[in-house]
């Protein structure tokens, strides 16, 4: 594995992305319209909305990022962009390292953003350190660019790989702990949970939310949202296969 | 797919693999590229296993659909394809006469053009191998034969080129001919032997002439 083709791959997916500034905008003010809905919706609860806010900053990446890898490698599958890159010297780890490098910077890009907007003009308290939101966000995204490749894998067409969506990202919203804390979930649904990457960023960012230190725990949690991220990176790079019909 | 093929093109040489569609060029293209799946037999390019390391670094290939990012630029494309391949883009851009298009965005080319850049990506880096499906379809004449003159020139650099193509009359301007019809290899042979053999220049007509002198005992046999 190289550094110069990893670097490459990934100045050229965020030049892709520059040539699209649409999807840029949306990417980042999509998430500064929902805090500031959800800051509007908790309006005579602003407890409620300190313990939400930051949760929800870890949630944006893992969708938008998610979204963005499966289309993007399912171009790659369709156009037949994949298979000339396969008969180069680009290596399969190179290529996923690449695009987890590029959405990285995005999702760091689009956390520092919405966070600045979150903890400043919507007043979202948290106690811990404010880097640590960003932190956790750009891990999330990681986790995201994983499930997003893992899933285009599986997908003809854009329609089919938008539809594991739902599948892939909304149980995790469900289960993560942001509408009912983890704790007080059937047991079932708690060890379900456990299994669950999203539940770990979100126990980081309630975390941050409440205590004022980095406490071993809450590294903890970042690094298994690490792990699944690196997991769903090497199963996905399973799925880019050489040889096909 | 394909059947029993035995055949070789050797460098500084163009072979020209010729065929109509189904015949299995691409398929055959792709094996030698390393990606078809369930190659059974033995194939080996530069020496080597196919898609094995060493051969990635000296291959340039190109679909016959153009593999390239249509939401980047047509130099913003070369330089990444020359990059990942530790090369240079050159005057490949000069050479698919792109150089007013180069700073335009692939999605708003013509299909002519755009296969012109999925060309140059697969000249980019100068690879001692290429292979390239249907590079000149739906091109103009004079483009056509600027693009074969191109080829004799990277041939005459000591490059080992297949391109495939269903313009029969492009044969003239390969070395060897490798003719392909529903999977098997019907003849190989230098477009001369083929005008000795089948009594005409006219290309088109002495595929005809050679199908049907071996057509009689062409079955298929699988493996």
């Amino acid at each position: 594995m190289t550094a110069t083709r990893t670097l490459v791959t990934a100045r050229r997916v965020l030049l892709q992305l520059r040539h699209d500034p649409r999807t840029i905008a949306l990417l980042v003010l999509v998430p500064c319209v929902l805090e500031t809905l959800l800051r509007l919706v908790f309006a005579h609860h602003l407890a409620s909305f300190d313990e939400a806010g930051a949760p929800l900053l870890a949630f944006f990446p893992l969708t938008t990022v998610f979204l963005v890898t499966s289309i993007s490698l399912l171009r790659e599958r369709t156009t037949g962009t994949l298979e000339r890159l396969l008969t180069t010297p680009l290596g399969r780890l190179e290529l996923l390292g690449g695009y987890a490098i590029a959405f990285g910077i995005l999702a760091a890009i689009q956390a520092g953003i919405v966070s600045a907007l979150t903890l400043g003009a919507l007043g979202l308290h948290v106690r811990g350190p404010v880097p640590l939101v960003v932190l956790l966000a750009v891990v999330v995204a990681l986790l995201g660019t994983g499930l997003g490749l893992f899933a285009s894998a599986f997908a003809r067409t854009e329609f089919q790989v938008v539809q594991f969506f739902p599948l892939i990202v909304l149980p995790q919203l469900l289960l993560c702990g942001l509408l009912v804390a983890r704790q007080r979930m059937p047991a079932a649904l708690h060890a379900i949970s456990d299994a669950l990457p999203l539940s770990y960023a979100v126990d980081g960012m309630h975390h941050v939310t409440r205590q004022t230190g980095a406490s071993g725990a809450l590294w903890g949690d970042i690094a298994i949202v690490i792990a699944f991220a690196m997991a769903a990176l090497f199963l996905g790079a399973g799925t880019l296969r050489r040889r096909t019909d | 797919m394909l059947y029993g093929l035995e055949g070789s093109f050797a460098a500084g040489h163009v072979t020209g693999l010729f065929g109509p569609s189904g015949s299995g060029k691409s398929t055959l293209i792709r094996a030698i590229a390393g990606v078809q799946a369930r190659v059974q037999g033995t194939l080996a390019v530069l020496g080597e296993e196919p898609g094995s390391a060493a051969v990635r670094r000296q291959l340039g290939y190109m679909t016959q659909s153009p593999a390239v990012y249509e939401d980047l630029t047509v130099t913003e494309n070369l330089r990444y394809f020359a990059s990942i391949r530790g090369g240079e883009v050159g005057d490949v851009i000069e050479q698919v006469d792109l150089s007013a298009q180069a700073g335009q965005l692939v999605r708003s080319l013509s299909g002519g053009q755009l296969a012109r850049v999925s060309l140059a990506a697969a000249l980019v880096a100068e690879p001692r191998l290429l292979l390239l499906d249907e590079p000149t379809v739906g091109l103009d004449p004079l483009l056509r034969r600027d693009l074969w003159r191109l080829f004799r020139q990277l041939a005459a650099g000591g490059v080992a080129l297949l391109v495939s193509s269903h313009v029969l009359d492009e044969a003239r301007h390969c070395d060897k001919l490798l003719l392909l019809r529903d999977g098997r290899i019907v003849a190989q042979l230098t477009p001369a032997e083929l005008i000795a053999q089948t009594g005409t220049d006219d290309m088109d007509e002495a595929f005809v002439r050679l199908i049907e002198a071996v057509g009689a005992d062409a079955e298929p046999e699988l493996r």
